[in-house]
């Protein structure tokens, strides 16, 4: 019977030969992942699992504490240190502060991630890994847990979405303002408990990077999983970062599809999705004449050492706007230190910008730019819900690198090709 | 029976507003319970009594996947969450801990604040008691009535320690 990507993999994790939308399966997992915040949770669940006392496999779990961390306050640091004990102690696969970096940024370049796996994380944007040919998915804190006991993670079968994407992009255009435009076109719930496959000649031409930031925002649209089909492109990225195996599935030509939604280039414009909602998007040319306070540039969707050097490339030789502060986040060390060394992070600071560790930080409301009452915020983070980032008065406006970083410039929401 | 009064909700609830990043660092669901949709109605907490009802439009629970949503949800009292969809890790996370949720298709019109809502959580009817109308929310998949019936996800795999298994 004839499968897409998705419905292969689960079928294949859950030891059967076929599997059908909204059938139910108890699927082996090959990796799950928690961050410090999930973690803390599900090590209180495991504890209630009568007859658990080690996980199932501690080389397919991995923490990674990357949202408060540096710790921010007492009660950070003291969740940081139970999970950091209890990972040590069941030697699972751990991240450090000063060997870590933003979970979904960190999992691929470690090569922990590869096409064909089934992943479960405690994070929503697990799904980012969809980008280079996984199924993976946000799960909660209990299902975590039962996983690191039991192995095994209990999913029903999504019904799979194929987006299509014609045509090349234009300029100042990336993989960013793709997904911000189709989370747009189909809503926070237009894809809810379904499968979001990603097609056509615009998505073969983008980089590895870009996918991944559009798998990360495929929950923005309700979906359980976002998925790309793995090339050449995949496979040498997969390659540079690891040597173990992994296994391509291809949708199969005649698979089911609910339904296929064409996208054409032509009519993708720079995007930012206004507050309150991810789903709230319009073209920057239409953005009207928005006065900002703060522009944050990193995070799970757009840290990226592309993401640096498309940002850099806009700011170099030239100072922000005086009344903006701007933030860059390196996704992971590794990162931060190829910014370091191809002048990037010179290029920031000189331009008045901050440039901190590795963090969730500020996506969260947590640290390293809180914003206050009334303020306006350009990032390239994924969220723009009410008090997502401080204040509830506060508003996120969601955009692309470039087009943040034009914004830093200017001082209001503007389009990159007008810098 | 779950009986109580309407808190009435729109749509695209999210986890942030349920309960806010920056609480996420505390894991005591009564502390949690403290600051449920603080960002939204700081009144809430004050004012919500234990065993009421969220009615809700679609898509309650979307963004994040913290469990804390839910677990603070149900430390604060609310006996139940109907709405016409659930953001899906809200939907397997409050079946995993146990807050009972119900889906009906276009319920939150046929609800207002502070009306009188019955709850038959055995037979998924619900009745508006001040308007008189009821509805029948859709049955739970055999195998999530499994993990409601042993009592959460927890129980469920503690049953299973060797694994939870497909039928062939
Ligand atoms: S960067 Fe933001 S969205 Fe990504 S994992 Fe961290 S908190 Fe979540």
């Amino acid at each position: 019977m004839a499968m897409t990507m998705t419905e292969k993999i689960l079928a294949a994790h859950a030891g059967l030969p076929q599997v059908r939308p909204g059938q139910i399966v108890n699927a082996k997992v090959d990796l799950v992942l928690a961050n410090e915040l999930s973690a803390i949770v599900a090590i209180e669940e495991f504890g209630k699992i009568r007859g658990a006392e080690k996980v199932f496999d501690p080389h397919k779990i991995v923490i990674v504490p990357d949202h408060f961390t540096p710790n921010k306050d007492i009660q950070s640091a003291q969740v940081a240190k139970k999970v950091r004990e209890f990972a040590l102690t069941q030697q699972m696969l751990y991240y450090e502060v000063g060997r870590m970096g933003i979970e979904h940024v960190l999992l691929p370049e470690q090569g922990l991630v590869r096409p064909g796996m089934l992943v479960i994380g405690g994070d929503s944007h697990t799904c980012t890994y969809g980008g280079i040919g996984a199924f993976a998915t946000g799960v909660g804190s209990t299902d975590v847990a039962v996983a690191w006991a039991l192995g095994e993670v209990w999913l029903k079968v999504p019904s799979t979405i194929r987006l299509e994407f014609l045509g090349k992009k234009q300029p100042w255009v990336s993989g960013k303002d793709m997904i911000l435009y189709a989370v747009g076109r189909l809503g926070v719930d237009g894809a809810i408990y379904s499968a979001l496959e990603f097609t056509g000649e615009a998505i073969a031409d983008l980089s590895v990077a870009e996918r991944l930031t559009m798998a990360n925002m495929a929950i923005e649209a309700g979906a359980k999983n976002g998925i790309f089909v793995v090339d050449a492109k995949t496979e040498s990225y997969v390659q540079g970062a690891t040597d173990r195996p992994y296994t391509v599935y291809q949708s199969d030509p005649e698979a089911e599809y609910a339904q296929t939604i064409v996208f054409d280039m032509e009519d993708i414009d720079p995007q930012v999705a206004f507050p309150h909602l991810p789903s709230n998007t319009k073209p920057v040319s239409q953005a009207g004449d928005l006065a900002i306070d703060q522009v944050v540039i990193g995070s799970c969707t757009n840290g990226r050492i592309e993401d640096l050097r498309i940002a850099a490339g806009l700011l170099k030789g030239k100072k922000i706007h005086p009344r903006v502060r701007c933030i860059v986040i390196p996704g992971t060390q590794k990162i931060y230190l190829q910014a370091l060394k191809e002048g990037l992070l010179e290029t920031f600071v000189q331009a008045d910008c901050v440039v901190s560790t590795p963090t969730c930080g500020p996506c969260l409301g947590g640290h390293m730019g809180v914003l206050a009452e009334g303020e306006r915020c350009v990032s390239t983070t994924n969220r723009n819900f009410v008090g997502r980032m401080g204040h509830v008065t506060s508003e996120i406006y969601l955009a692309s690198p470039a087009v943040a970083s034009a914004s830093a410039l200017a001082g209001r929401i503007t389009e990159p090709g007008k810098i | 029976m779950i009986k109580g009064s309407v808190w009435k909700f729109g749509r695209d609830i999210d986890t942030d507003v349920i309960i806010a990043g920056r609480y996420c660092n505390i894991s005591d669901p009564d502390e949690l319970a403290k600051h449920v949709f603080e960002d939204l109605d700081p009144t809430f907490v004050g004012r919500f009594v234990q065993g009421d009802v969220i009615v809700a439009d679609a898509n309650f629970g979307c963004g994040s996947s913290r469990e804390v949503a839910p677990l603070c949800l149900k430390a604060a009292g609310v006996a139940a969450v109907v709405a016409p969809s659930f953001a899906r890790i809200f939907y397997r996370n409050a079946i995993n801990i146990g807050l009972p949720i119900f889906e009906i298709p276009s319920v939150a019109k046929f609800f207002e604040q502070r009306q009188s809502i019955q709850i038959d959580p055995g037979t998924g009817m619900i009745s508006n008691l001040s308007t008189g109308a009821s509805f029948q929310a859709a049955p739970f998949p055999e195998f999530m009535q499994k993990i409601i019936g042993a009592g959460g996800l927890v129980n469920y795999a503690s049953e299973r320690i060797g694994g939870l298994g497909n039928e062939k």
